[in-house]
């Protein structure tokens, strides 16, 4: 006990400012995050994150926005793990043939008024894995899309300001 | 001893021929008659080799039919059997009795490149699913890409369990948390797992026919892709296997850069999957604290190689990125401040009686179901076997570093905790000496056009463990198969047998401890 009470007191509050150069973005970014959740949801964005066929690289990134550095909590961003208590889905790509199904009826779980937000080149538009036998492309193929976040992944930075382009 | 070779001819005599359009030279390739496939598999296995993988070819380019392949390893020897199979009637003798965990290769290779592997007990599809139209196979070469699929109707027969008190549990595809698609089905009686039936799939986006479509210098961005986790190793893996299919050597540097992108891949994703595991049993201070140590170094391959994943900076022929002068001190000051860091929460790790009553114990996949299954990678090294690519069939550097591997027969979470722990702190090490030793020089040679018909193996070994990527040159010198084995294809295997008899509460955690790649898996 004593050392984790020590770990915690050496470690202090790591969340931002840090000294990098993605810091004055996310700052910057993440207050007026909170702002809009604030204004618009009550203080409470929930997100539920369906992975539609991605290769894990975005999950990734995503979960980063949920570390200590990124903390995306403190802006009011919360992940569910169901649909039903979503305001947004945050979905990555391409939709597999295999998850079409699964995706769509995540998207009928979830109770309107809600938001779909396509993470990562494969969501935008099938990426490298483009259309196939397998693979029906971007996100908006299989359900409606309300914006876009590329990038092979996008970095947490980059979801934070995808997420706050969609909400304001 | 006699050599796995020797064993092969000795067995099978005159039904089995060597043949040189196989790279590298020290892998030997056998051409056996369809009706031997079988029995080479049952010689390997009296030579207590493994299977490390086992695929299907179209040939039909080649004015051939189709082909199917098992490669086998034992310690540092390699070896590939391989038949040919007429168009007509493309059925071999299923392995399936002698190696266990080329049940659902070969359900794979039916699903997809409908060949028919006689004697397989298990008809059902793999990786297709029951509402895809039957009788398409998307590998052969007759098939379009561009397929759209109907659905059509379908079923899939789940093992069942019958009993008083007997309830299913299905989970899936889309999981609780931030995690990828795959769908688990249990059996169980109050909290107690009789059995878990993992289906998957899900996440198969045609990986392998895609890279049908790319050149050989695009397909390390798809490899790149095939697990996003594993960026470094899978296109790592990839590359060298079409140097050995070209005999393209990459400049010293390059090699270099390499290992020091896949020693920094293991080290970030070990320490993820320390934290996620201790979240998993509810422990939040030392999943905030090892995620806090895993992004800074994935912030440091960002300012370095200019990607946090390190994603397309292996190509084949070399690498595309560079150290600069002052990235060397950079990272030798990260790793002093890293490594004390990471062990004061080992420590605590360590002397937590409530974590350590969660992982002792649990899922517990014992060494010899370990070895009957060929798993391989951390959960190998967890269960006691001393498995590891850069050791068994080393590259430069690590043919003159090699990394000190750990080696656990407990087979639990726990263990595999451990070999992740002892694993960092090796790469630590590792990543120390070919600091030491940094070559100068070129980055990237130019790669030779490859001759048509010749094919090249690798093994990597990626955080997960050994990938193995198999590629062949088509009649035009093209990509005609690119065959990827990721570590996942074998441990999901793991993950089902060491799931009996524990609670279910407690699988989240026995997952994570294994931490498949369904993408890698899938494809």
């Amino acid at each position: 006990m004593f050392r984790i009470l020590h770990q915690i007191f050496r470690t202090g509050v790591v969340t931002e400012p840090l000294p990098v150069e993605v810091e004055a973005e996310v700052i910057e970014t993440g207050a007026k995050l909170e702002e809009a959740i604030r204004r618009k949801f009550r203080r409470s964005l929930v997100i539920r994150q369906v992975d539609a066929g991605s290769c894990n690289g975005c999950e990734l990134e995503i979960h980063a926005m949920n570390n200590a550095l990124y903390n995306c909590e403190r802006f009011g961003i919360h992940f569910t793990a169901s649909p039903r208590f979503a305001d947004m889905l945050l979905v990555t790509g391409p939709v597999s043939v295999n998850m079409e199904i699964a995706l769509r009826r995540t998207y009928l779980a979830t109770p309107a008024p809600k938001l779909v937000v396509a993470v990562g080149d494969c969501g935008c538009d099938g990426g490298i894995f483009g259309e196939s036998y397998a693979s029906l492309g971007g996100i908006a193929k299989v359900i409606p899309v309300d914006a876009r976040i590329p990038g092979c992944p996008p970095k947490p930075a980059d979801l934070l300001a995808g997420i706050l382009k969609v909400i304001e | 001893m006699s050599t796995l070779r020797e064993r092969i001819l000795r067995q099978l005599g005159s039904a089995v021929e060597q043949l040189a359009s196989s790279a590298p030279e020290q892998i030997p390739l056998f051409r056996a008659q369809r009706e031997q496939f079988n029995e080479a598999a049952r010689t390997m296995k009296y030579a207590e080799a493994r299977l490390v993988a086992e695929w299907a070819t179209d040939e039909t380019g080649f004015g051939r039919g189709f082909a199917v392949y098992a490669c086998y390893n034992r310690g540092t020897e390699f070896l590939i059997v391989k038949s040919e199979l007429p168009e007509d009637d493309p059925s071999f003798p299923s392995i399936y009795r002698k190696y266990v965990s080329s049940w659902r290769f070969e359900r794979q290779m039916k699903s997809l490149m409908g060949v028919a592997p006689l004697g397989l007990p298990d008809s059902r599809p793999w990786i297709k699913h029951e509402d895809w139209p039957p009788n398409t196979w998307p590998l052969r070469k007759s098939f379009d890409p561009a397929t759209r699929m109907p659905r059509v109707e379908g079923s899939y027969r789940w093992i069942r369990a019958e009993g008083e008190g007997v309830y299913e549990i299905p989970v899936g595809p889309v999981h609780a948390g931030i995690i990828e698609p795959g769908h688990f089905r249990f059996q169980a009686v109050g909290e107690e797992i009789l059995n878990l039936e993992e289906r998957l799939g899900y996440a198969h986006k045609g990986i392998e026919k895609r890279f049908e479509a790319l050149s050989w210098e695009e397909g390390a961005r798809l490899a790149g892709r095939i697990s996003g986790d594993t960026t470094v190793a899978h296109a790592l893996c990839y590359s060298r296997a079409v140097e050995t299919m070209t005999g393209c050597t990459p400049p010293e540097r390059a090699l270099w850069l390499r290992a020091l992108l896949l020693e920094r891949e293991r080290i970030a994703n070990h320490l993820g999957d320390i934290a996620a595991v201790c979240n998993d049993v509810a422990f939040a201070f030392l999943f905030f604290q090892f995620n806090i140590l895993k992004e800074r170094l994935v912030r440091t391959n960002g300012r370095l190689f200019g990607h946090r994943f390190m994603m397309d900076r292996i190509v084949p022929g070399g690498v595309v990125a560079d150290l600069e002068t002052g990235g060397i001190g950079e990272m030798l000051e990260e790793l002093d401040r890293f490594l004390p860091e990471f062990e004061r929460l080992v420590v605590m790790y360590d002397n937590n009686p409530s974590l350590e009553d969660r992982v002792r114990d649990t899922g517990i996949l014992a060494p010899d179901t370990a070895r009957e299954l060929g798993v391989v990678g951390i959960v190998a090294r967890a269960s006691g076997q001393a498995l590891d690519s850069r050791i068994q069939c080393p590259f430069p550097p690590y043919d003159s570093m090699v990394p000190d591997i750990p080696v656990y027969s407990a087979g639990d979470v726990n263990a595999r905790v451990w070999v992740r722990i002892e694993e960092i702190r090796a790469s630590v090490q590792l990543i120390r000496q070919f600091l030491e030793t940094a070559p100068e020089g070129e980055l990237r040679v130019p790669l030779p056009v490859p001759a048509p018909g010749k094919s090249g193996l690798a093994l990597v070994e990626g955080w997960r463990g050994e990938i193995a990527c198999w590629v062949e040159a088509g009649p035009k010198g093209e990509i005609n198969r690119c065959m990827v084995r990721d570590p996942s294809s074998v441990t999901w295997l793991g993950l089902e047998q060491c799931i009996h008899g524990n609670i279910v509460p407690d699988f989240p955690v026995c997952n994570k401890s294994f931490n498949a790649s369904y993408s890698g898996h899938d494809l």
